[in-house]
């Protein structure tokens, strides 16, 4: 058995699909596609695909992945062609930029990515205000949350889980771009959002487009992403340290 | 010329509706026509568009519904009926017909429902009964030409479209009334036919309709690959009206139906394909059909090599046409639910209604499904049927009690899901003249039975709601009196009454006061041999005398086999429009006593006397057996 490990999009009008709702539709794609996937044993045999982090309702992904065992020796699969193979039997919106074969024993996407890099379009809010939000936020030596968890309310520090935030101006709004850790837990980007407590600079949560631009993962030290589309710009190495 | 078809219910349940995509595919193929596709939105969404002054919409192209020549709504349950009605007045269009005006759309409506039409006759322009498939293109040139000649005037397309074989036009008919009866239907236009005959194609294999199915990328209902395999039934079954409606039987080539299969699940990627018909165990060769298919895909190469494993549901099962053979092919896939529909409790029930499978075919069927690994059957049963008794009622719990023993043999905790439904007399049946059960025998039908399952273990039941079956059984036979009373009904807010959190007896009630019309008359009363009955100017090809005679069968307990097998009883459907029967086999399938008659003894019955004409049933109280 192989495995590959596929980077896809999700950008504009499906990103109201729900993360097991584009899970079915790639599953539909890999088998429209005619990859020789492998399914679980049992009473009801699934198709072996494994998923990375969940993109919430309503956000869009650059950066999203997934990957899927095949049955060797069933059929030839050209693996160059097939990001383009893949794209052409998914709707409109979700677009395979990359397909590579993983080694057996890598770590799944799950356990492997440490943290994601989310960008926020604030249609009505000067960049500037929103850095000052930001700056005040990073410079807290800690940043409590409550949560309730099994019907007790219970409080986390956010700050360790608070990477680089960079505010500037961009095309549709000012956009706020913050890496954000994943482990012991995913911190949610609307979490990011209430701290940030700026009501005045964010208003409605909802019309705040959320983009995830990166997901990391740790490879011998040094933080690269799952598949990297090319060399990391200098811009992102500049942050990541 | 542009078409929209909508169904009056959500995405969720309207998309797989097949009907529907294969009309909107066919009218696709049209030269100078279109199709797009919508639904009805959910509260939250129709208010948001009304607040915001937004029409209905059409999924594709997101345009206004009243932008469209003829909007085509699919009727498939009886309590849509007020959800049809938001939907015009959401598009923009006056609710009742007579008030449109030659630029607002034509609404046109198909599906069971329609064979009667009347409760919503106000509200339409349009009706067509039976197939859709050939009668969509007639009707589109016809509205083509009224578009062409400048779309002036809307009772002349009508009486254009009301010469179209299948197209019925109500206010082209005049009613008359008397006291709770109809006296008369007329026609009131000159050249539309007295009598308006369904349309049946005659061979399913010219028709591979949907080639494109749509597969929706959020969840809905039924989400799986659909194959219709053969359209049509002739076991008979009494309370059943699709099964009455739709004869004859048009089986697909067996050939066909893989191809469709193949080339479906490798456009779609499904992995679930469910074989649809009205009763898919009677399939000719239908196991060798399953045991192609069943835990196999091809993959895309063509090569032959299998790409994962498929799973094949096969809705409507019969249990005297379910063996091991079928189990064993069917729990090679991914293992989906399995239902059977004995629908009555004891045999003697059973010849009443005509569904001839006795208890041993039931325990046979269930002691395969569990030999080959199921946990949990689910049996369907009907209550408040023509003559049931007691002891009929409670014959439900006691075959459910002796499934869950079967299944002890191959289980340690063998389970059993019972579904109980009010019966609701349909148009077009033997059981159409049959008084309805009011709401509260039903109840009390439901209290036995649940009374009866205290104890017994693996067993779970559930029921639907009287009040509700008692609002479809209103509008199923209902005239267009009703029209009123569903306009009440939407004018207070009564819309999606499929949901049981919205469906709200007191809105039906209070409508039925406020315009002077008794639920009893419309629901519990027997109709006579003699009566006019609201659809009796519509026609399903049966004749009366086939119906009323079946009726009169039924009440001396007689059974009828399947004609598929046995002489014709001339009930009219083949013979009325030159049709007949297409199966892959003469031969019915094996096992089972319907068809081959085993485990019946029918002679020709005693049509004199008074089981000839008296109905033996009685209203409110617990129904006796007839002497």
């Amino acid at each position: 058995m192989s495995r590959l490990r596929i980077r896809y999009a999700k950008r504009g009008r499906v990103r109201f699909l729900s993360h097991r709702d584009v899970a079915r539709c790639l599953e539909r794609a890999v088998r429209r596609a005619g990859l020789p996937v492998a399914y679980s044993q049992g009473f009801s045999p699934r198709a072996r695909l494994h998923f990375g982090l969940a993109l919430s309702n309503g956000f869009e992904g650059d950066a999203e992945y997934f990957d899927v065992d095949l049955v060797d020796g069933r059929a030839h699969v050209a693996v160059d062609e097939l990001a383009g193979v893949l794209s052409d039997v998914l709707p409109e919106g979700i677009d395979v930029a990359a397909v590579v074969p993983i080694e057996a024993g890598t770590p799944s996407l799950q356990e492997a990515v440490v943290s994601c890099t989310w960008r926020f379009t604030v249609a009505d809010a000067s960049s500037e205000a929103l850095a000052e939000a930001a700056a005040q936020l990073t410079a807290r030596e800690s940043i409590p949350l409550t949560l309730v968890r099994k019907g007790k309310q219970v409080s986390e520090d956010l700050r360790p889980l608070l990477g680089a935030v960079v505010a500037e101006p961009g095309e549709r709004g000012a956009e706020l771009t913050v890496d954000l850790g994943t482990k012991p837990r995913s911190v949610r980007p609307v979490e990011f959002l209430s701290a940030l407590d700026a009501p005045e600079l964010v208003g409605d949560v909802a019309d705040v487009r959320v983009l995830r631009t990166h997901q990391w993962i740790n490879v011998d030290g040094r933080r690269c992403e799952p598949i990297s589309l090319g060399a990391p710009s200098t811009h992102v190495e500049e942050r990541a340290s | 010329m542009s078409w929209l078809f909508t169904y009056p219910d959500t995405y969720e349940i309207g998309l797989p509706n097949q009907g529907l995509q294969i009309l909107a595919e066919i009218v696709r193929e049209h030269p100078h026509a279109v199709s797009e596709r919508a639904y009805a939105p959910w509260i939250d969404l129709e208010a948001e568009l009304r607040a915001h002054g937004l029409p209905l919409f059409s999924v594709e192209g997101h345009r206004p519904a009243g932008a469209f020549d003829l909007i085509g709504f699919n009727l498939s349950a009886e309590l849509t009926y007020t959800n049809l009605v938001n939907l015009i007045d959401l598009a923009g269009i006056p609710v009742r017909a007579a008030e449109r005006a030659p630029h607002h759309p034509l609404v046109c409506v198909g599906g069971h429902c329609t064979y009667n039409p009347e409760p919503v006759a106000d509200f339409v322009d349009l009706v067509v009964l039976g197939d859709g498939e050939e009668v969509v293109t007639e009707i589109t040139d016809v509205v083509l030409d009224w578009k062409a000649a400048g779309r002036r005037d809307r009772r002349e397309v009508l009486e254009a479209l009301a010469r179209v074989p299948g197209v019925y036009v109500p206010a082209a008919y005049e009613v008359t009334y008397d006291g709770p009866r109809v006296r008369a239907i007329e026609p009131r236009w000159p050249g539309v036919p007295e009598q308006v005959e369904k349309r049946t194609i005659t061979d399913l294999g010219e028709w591979p309709y949907p080639r494109s199915q749509l597969v929706p990328l959020t969840e809905v209902v039924h989400d799986r690959l659909n194959v219709e395999v053969f359209r049509g039934c002739t076991r008979g079954c009494r309370f059943c009206q699709a099964g009455m409606i739709t004869r004859p039987v048009r089986e697909r080539p067996a050939e066909q139906v893989r191809t469709m299969v193949a080339e479906g699940l490798r456009r779609t990627g499904y992995d679930e394909v469910a074989l649809t018909s009205l009763s898919t165990a009677d399939f000719s060769n239908i196991s060798e059909l399953v045991g192609g298919m069943a835990g196999s895909q091809p993959a895309s190469d063509g090569s032959g090599d299998l790409c994962g494993p498929v799973s094949v549901s096969l809705p409507s099962l019969r249990v005297d046409a379910f063996g091991v053979g079928i189990a064993a092919e069917l729990q090679k896939g991914r293992r989906s639910g399995l239902t059977f529909a004995p629908e009555a409790g004891t045999w003697r029930m059973r010849q009443v209604i005509n569904k001839l499978i006795r208890d041993e075919d039931l325990y046979g069927a269930v002691d395969s499904a569990y030999s080959q690994g199921w946990r949990r059957v689910k049996l369907y049963f009907l209550t408040g049927l023509p003559t049931e008794t007691d002891e009929d009622t409670l014959g439900i719990a006691e075959l459910a009690a002796n499934c869950i023993e079967v299944g002890r043999q191959h289980l340690r905790s063998p389970g059993v899901t019972v579904s109980v439904g009010g019966f609701v007399p349909k148009p077009f049946t033997p059981f159409q003249w049959f008084g309805q059960n009011t709401v509260v025998e039903l109840g009390r039908k439901i209290g036995l039975l649940r009374d009866a399952f205290r104890g017994v273990k693996g067993a779970q039941m559930k029921w639907h709601d009287p009040t509700a079956t008692q609002v479809e059984g209103l509008l199923s036979r209902g005239d267009r009196r009703l029209g009123p009373v569903i306009e009440s009904v939407w004018r207070r807010g009564g819309t999606f009454q499929e949901w049981s959190e919205h469906f709200d007896l007191e809105l039906w009630t209070d409508a039925m006061a406020e315009h002077g019309l008794s639920m009893d008359d419309y629901v519990h009363r027997h109709r006579t041999e003699d009566e006019v009955l609201p659809w009796s100017h519509l026609s399903a090809g049966l004749h009366h005398d086939f119906l009323w005679q079946d009726w009169q069968d039924a009440l001396a307990e007689v059974g009828l086999p399947d004609c598929r097998w046995t002489p014709c009883y001339d009930c009219g459907a083949c013979t009325g429009y030159g049709v007949e029967h297409v199966v892959a086999s003469a031969t019915p399938p094996a096992g089972g006593s319907q068809g081959t008659g085993q485990g019946l003894t029918w002679t020709p019955p005693d049509r004199t006397g008074a089981a000839a004409t008296a109905v033996p049933v009685s209203i409110g109280a617990a129904a006796r057996r007839p002497t």
